[in-house]
């Protein structure tokens, strides 16, 4: 038992040596890691005493307790007898006599709930008009004829500064870049190998397609264009968001390939400025980002 | 020192000290109840305990980081300690955090505790739950405790996740517009409430920063720590439960009395999860916001993740096939309510229904203050073991992507396959499990403790017979 | 007689899960130190180039043909791809590769560096870019950052890491040299798109190349162990399987063992 109370002390005495090093620590350039062991270590030198002085050092015999009377069973454990047993066999003889289990009664009851639920939450919903409308803010985009196309340093874009295979990010001119509706990618696909939907036709100058950069499954930013070296040996263009991996075709109009997103990118028809850059040619082919009731452009 | 001259002692000063309680409370004899209150002893009741305390550390290490978190979406230029952010425009909640990590002494100590310790709470819960489930605890009387932890478990999820959105950083913000994109995808008032917490199109207003820090300070803090207090006194009121064993009956509770055994060993495991903690939190990094950077809607970086409580959600939104219910051109079930929304609704469902769902089939509806073993009960611990394979499934595949980078198996196999695999593996241990525990429970011997095997002794002739 | 306790069974359960988390956050180590001024296209004479020439037909030809003009279904054409891109290839092991149509991957070189330049300048004697001049030390940090973040990340990860490009993948960038990352930017390989100097500059060059050295390869660790570098899957694994793992160890010895009888059987 004295070695015990001298071994206690002992790591009592540690952990006091511990916290004292942590004030050390702080005052001197409060390195992380040296507070974090220190810190740690007389916590841990004080949780060890206390935890071996609960186990060796005080008597401890299991003692019996009643527990209060509301939590006591009648008789035996598990089953019950008494009135309340009698309701468990009825309701356990319903049970293996489904036929009987649906009476007119509960026929009723179950209606009328069903009834009352639906008309309960029927009258809720109207409580949405109250709100501020998010219609229109959920179709709006920046994006029209004429709008002139920036990358991220706000330099207008040429087309021979998207290289063969590259791609860029690209902005409306003037236009808060965090608008969800803002950022695009803009590709460079072979010409002869595009097949945009009826109607796009020119939509791509020089082989080059913009998109939506906010991918239509949950919003993040379609950030991986797959662009190969070798068409013949290696996957199609495609671009593909980082999140959950949908896939879209950009020689398709961002048809999905692959992956949960349920819609294409909204496609914007770009033409090419007097002055040699990129400029809009219409307005997005869909709302942008993620599907909502009322989400329009879906094919 | 003898032990008895040392209980004496201790039993001096507690008796002085409840005394002088008394002299200006009245309350001796309500202290003397509470500090001879007996709690049922078993390794395995100390779970909910380490989710406590790590509950503390979180509010402990939390206050501190509210003297130096700014949290406004406003826009400012960072000129700090991080040399490759120098000049990069970012939030001034980004900047704040920056700010504690570089800056502040200590500070990144404390914020990297602060995350462990909601990674080890949630995990932490995680296992409590399966105790209560895997041995019955949540019976009658208890159902009605049951059901106030699981409600908890729903808001330390949403707190969690509302806390390391609140800096701004690129994974979070990947993550936010995840959570946004669910929240759409409701039917009928998807974008009701979408609106109602972003106030506007994703990224919202300034007005969600402030309402995700009150929300995450304050209002959710409050509303945990007061269904903490409910499911404290609805455990004390009946008394804990108790595994079976000599003198243990459903009318009784053996165990160790609060004071002082039971309270040191308590405090020491307060101290103990404190430690481990901050150890952590010194020596492992942990959200390097420095290296993600900010978060704007046009960036993203590949192999985001949300933290682990969060990943069955990425692995059911990455598993789930591109089904977009439309109709009367209205899209009336975007695709990220199946797996953002609908699965963790069901889940959530289930775990609440047990109770009642269990009553009616096996008919018992009686008071329980005895544990069963899980063996004990086959049926029930083969369904919780098929709902957590499928929930095991999903996490796993919602990081497929680092298990194709580190072995090489591709990326869109595993999706096709696990997709499979997801709908089957609960089937077949199911079967496994129940089939497992009814043998086990004929056999009576402890899987992990009793010896499998007969002892034999060889007979003169040469041969082995069984020992008598 | 008893089995083995369960303790050892965790004992053995965190060290297999401490095995995994290693696994997962080792990154070969990070950086390989060039010379500044790196290795610009070097006077190729005809000797090199004919020394390259015979290394090209014994172990090139197969696949790219003895003129490299590329043999169908096996090996591109190689006229016009310029010193950069055999060097790339050479350099980073991706040459010669096994099978065609698959993924090159960074491996061991197959030739030594005196072989490698030979083959460069026969190559490069084809036409086409010369090996990129890079200096990271002229590069800015923070326009480093930038770039890294708008053009490379999305791949690649903010760290560096990798990460699935579905199709492919995009490959970790520890042991990529600043002259390997500029011949990657223009190439474009495999499934990566390519800059040229039009979009990004070789002042920009140098800066993407030191984010690379300075961010991706020496990452500010001041949190401590920085686990990989992949955020939440490694913390989540640290999470579990080393604190909650202790604590319940913890718990183990700490609280008491129940006598193992089960409840009296059901009526």
């Amino acid at each position: 038992m004295r070695r015990l109370e001298l071994a206690i002390a002992g790591l009592l005495a540690c952990s006091a040596v511990a916290s004292i090093a942590f004030v050390v620590i702080y005052d001197s350039g409060a390195d992380t890691q040296g507070l974090g062991i220190a810190l740690g270590a007389a916590l841990a030198f004080l949780a060890a005493a206390l935890l071996i002085a609960s186990r060796k050092l005080f008597l401890s015999t299991p003692v019996a307790e009643e527990r209060p009377e509301f939590a006591q069973p009648p008789e035996d454990p598990g089953f019950t007898v008494g009135p309340a047993a009698e309701e468990a066999e009825e309701l356990a003889g319903e049970i293996e006599s489904p036929a009987e289990a649906i009476t007119r009664r509960r026929l009723l009851v179950a209606a009328a709930g069903a009834a009352g639920t639906a008309l309960g939450a029927a009258l809720v919903v109207p409580a949405a008009s109250l709100g501020p409308s998010l219609d229109d803010r959920l179709h709006r985009s920046p994006w029209r004829t004429g709008v002139r196309l920036v990358d991220e340093d706000d330099q207008p874009i040429a087309p021979a500064m998207i290289g063969e295979r590259g791609f860029v990010t690209a902005f409306p001119e003037g236009v808060d870049k965090r608008e969800l509706a803002a950022p695009l990618i803009v590709m460079h696909l072979n010409p002869s190998s595009l097949d945009l939907p009826a109607g796009r036709e020119g939509w791509a100058p020089q082989g080059l397609v913009a998109y939506s950069k906010i991918c239509t499954h949950a919003g993040c930013a379609v950030s991986i264009p797959r662009s190969p070296l070798y068409p013949d040996q290696a996957p199609r263009p495609a671009l593909v968001c980082p999140c959950h991996y949908s896939t879209f075709d950009p020689a398709k109009g961002a048809d999905v390939i692959f992956g949960p997103a349920g819609r294409a990118l909204p496609q914007l028809p770009l033409s090419i400025g007097s002055d040699g850059t990129l400029v809009a040619a219409g307005e997005l082919s869909g709302d942008v980002g993620p599907a909502w009731r009322g989400t329009r452009g879906v094919t | 020192m003898s032990p008895e001259r040392a209980v004496e002692r201790r039993g001096g000063l507690t008796q002085r000290a409840v005394r002088w309680v008394d002299d200006r409370t009245g309350s001796a004899s309500g202290i003397r109840k509470v500090l001879r209150y007996v709690f049922p002893d078993h390794w395995t009741f100390l779970f909910g305990e380490i989710a406590l305390y790590s509950f503390v550390v979180l509010v402990a290490t939390g206050i501190f980081l509210t003297f130096f978190f700014e949290p406004s979406t406003a826009k400012t230029t960072y000129h700090g300690a991080y040399a490759p952010l120098e000049g990069a425009t970012v939030s001034k909640a980004f900047a704040s955090a920056m700010n504690l990590s570089f800056d502040v002494r200590g500070g990144l100590l404390m914020r990297q505790t602060h995350h462990w310790a909601a990674l080890v709470f949630v995990a932490a819960i995680t296992v409590h739950l399966m105790r209560i489930f895997f041995t019955g605890a949540f019976r009658k009387p208890r159902d009605i405790n049951y059901y106030v932890g699981l409600t908890m478990l729903m808001l330390v999820i949403v707190e969690g996740y509302a806390g390391y959105s609140l800096l701004d950083d690129l994974l979070s913000g990947m993550g936010l517009a995840i959570g946004n994109a669910v929240a759409l995808s409701f039917p009928i008032f998807g974008a009701d409430l979408s609106n109602l917490i972003w106030d506007g199109q994703f990224p919202g207003s300034d007005a969600f920063a402030s309402r995700l820090f009150i929300a995450h300070v304050l209002i959710f803090p409050v509303l945990i720590a007061t269904l903490l207090t409910i499911h404290l006194i609805l455990v004390a009121l009946p008394h804990h439960t108790q595994f079976a064993g000599p003198g243990k009956t459903e009318r009784n509770a053996v165990g160790t009395p609060l004071w002082p055994v039971y309270a040191f060993r308590s405090i020491g495991l307060l101290l103990a999860v404190s430690a481990v903690l901050f150890t952590l939190g010194g020596l492992v990094q942990i959200n390097p916001i420095w290296q993600w950077g900010p978060y704007d809607p046009f960036r993203s970086t590949n192999a985001a993740q949300p933290d682990w409580y969060l990943g069955w959600l990425i692995g059911a939104l990455r598993l789930m096939p591109p089904l977009e219910i439309r109709a009367f051109g209205s899209t009336l079930v975007p695709n990220p309510f199946f797996g953002g929304a609908l699965f963790p609704m069901l889940l959530f469902a289930f775990l609440y229904a047990w109770p009642a769902l269990e009553r009616r089939i096996t008919g018992d509806r009686g008071l329980h203050n005895l544990l069963e073993r899980p063996r004990d009960n086959p049926l029930r611990t083969a369904v919780g073991s098929a709902v957590l394979t499928f929930c095991l499934i999903v996490f796993f595949a919602g990081s497929s992507d680092r298990i194709f980078l580190q072995f090489g198996i591709p990326y869109e196999g595993q999706v096709v396959v696990l997709r499979v695999v997801v709908l089957v593996a609960p089937v077949l241990v199911f079967f496994a499990v129940k089939r497992t525990c009814e043998e086990l429970r004929r056999g009576e011997s402890h899987p992990l403790r009793d010896f499998p095997g007969r002892v034999v002794r060889r007979t003169p002739g040469g041969g082995y017979e069984p020992e008598p | 007689m008893r089995r083995p306790h369960t303790r050892t069974l965790t004992i053995v359960a965190i060290a297999a899960a401490g095995a995994a988390l290693l696994e997962l956050s080792t990154s070969s180590s990070g950086q390989v130190k060039e010379p500044v001024a790196g290795p610009v296209a070097a006077p190729s004479n005809s000797a090199q180039i004919a020394r390259g020439r015979q290394l090209f037909v014994e172990g090139c030809s197969s696949c790219h043909g003895l003129d490299a003009r590329g043999v169908e279904y096996q090996g591109p054409s190689l006229v016009g791809v310029g010193a950069s891109s055999a060097d790339f290839y050479l350099r980073t092991g991706r040459m010669p590769l096994a099978e065609p149509g698959r993924q090159p991957i960074r491996a061991e070189p197959a030739y030594p560096d005196d072989q490698i330049e030979a083959l460069d300048a026969y190559v490069g004697s084809l036409g086409g870019p010369p090996i990129p001049a890079v200096d990271p030390s002229a590069g800015s940090i923070s326009r480093g950052t930038k770039l890294f973040s708008s053009s490379c990340a999305g791949c690649h990860s903010i760290t560096g890491e990798g990460g699935v490009v579905v199709g492919g993948f995009a490959p970790e960038l520890h042991q990529a040299t600043p002259t390997q990352v500029a011949e990657a930017v223009r190439i474009g390989p495999y499934l990566m798109p390519s800059f040229d100097r039009n979009q990004i500059s070789d002042a920009d060059l140098n800066s993407i190349a030191r984010y690379v050295e300075d961010v991706v390869q020496e990452p500010d660790d001041r949190g401590g162990w920085g686990i990989g570098h992949l955020g939440p899957v490694p913390e989540g694994l640290v999470a579990w399987f080393l604190a909650t793992a202790v604590l319940l160890l913890v718990a183990r010895v700490v609280g008491e063992r129940s006598e193992g009888v089960g409840p009296k059987e059901r009526p």
